[in-house]
């Protein structure tokens, strides 16, 4: 299991290559990557992300910890990115690896919807034009953990 | 304590951390004695349904006790992914 949090860019390729290379006997491998997006009303110059060291970190090792523990996982790595992001830039990615696919895109799937109200980050749009707004949370992804 | 803010709340109240000394029993009276301060915490702390809070790093509740805490944080629902 790696958890990494980081500022630089990540290569999605050699990440998941290098997380394949370190599971035996896994039949299924999933990986997830999140990329910045534009705003909904257009004119994104940047996504900022803020994050809250120390927490963000623990808070991500338990969310990945119960996914090995609820699921027959062989591994699983989750890398987020903070800090200022151009639109099209990769901001995080989650793999698994397990002997069946059902495990792998379920563990995958429990990640995303943790980190996404779990993991200690918020997100902040800034406009061409130089306004900036705070992204809500929206009801739906504190709805999607009720499922697990 | 150290007390944390981030996102908006950071913003509202203009500093990310600070040293508090108080008595509070609970976070809600902690939040009762910062919004006595200033307008600018009166602002941050308006609607605490709007507002998560974590003790030593892990998410907790407004009603809970902060007995032995060294740090807290006040942020919006969290957007990760």
């Amino acid at each position: 299991m790696r958890i990494s949090v980081q500022e630089a860019p990540f290569e999605l390729g050699a990440e998941s290559d290098a997380f394949a290379a370190g599971v035996n006997n896994a039949g299924a491998l999933v990986t997830f990557t999140g990329v910045v997006r534009d705003a909904d009303q257009g004119g994104l110059q940047a996504m900022e992300i803020e994050h809250y060291p120390g927490m963000t970190e623990k808070a991500l090792t338990a969310i990945a910890e119960e996914a090995m523990s609820r699921w027959s996982l062989a591994d699983a790595l989750v890398i987020h990115r903070h800090g200022r992001l151009a639109p099209g830039e990769r901001i995080m990615m989650v793999a698994t690896a397990a002997r069946h696919r059902k495990d792998a895109f379920e563990a995958a799937e429990y990640l995303m919807d943790y980190l996404k109200s779990r993991a200690p980050f918020w997100k902040k749009e800034i406009l061409s034009g130089g306004s900036a707004d705070w992204v809500a949370a929206k009801d739906t992804d504190e709805d999607a953990l009720k499922r697990w | 304590m150290d007390v944390l803010y981030f996102a908006w709340v950071r913003e509202r109240i203009g500093l990310p951390r600070e040293r508090v000394e108080t008595t509070a029993a609970t976070v809600a009276d902690l939040v009762e004695e910062l919004r006595a301060r200033e307008d600018r915490y009166a602002a941050a702390f308006a609607d605490l349904s709007a507002l998560r809070v974590a003790l030593d790093q892990e998410l907790s509740e407004f009603d809970a006790p902060l007995d032995g805490v060294r740090e807290v944080a006040f942020f919006p629902p969290m957007t990760g992914g």
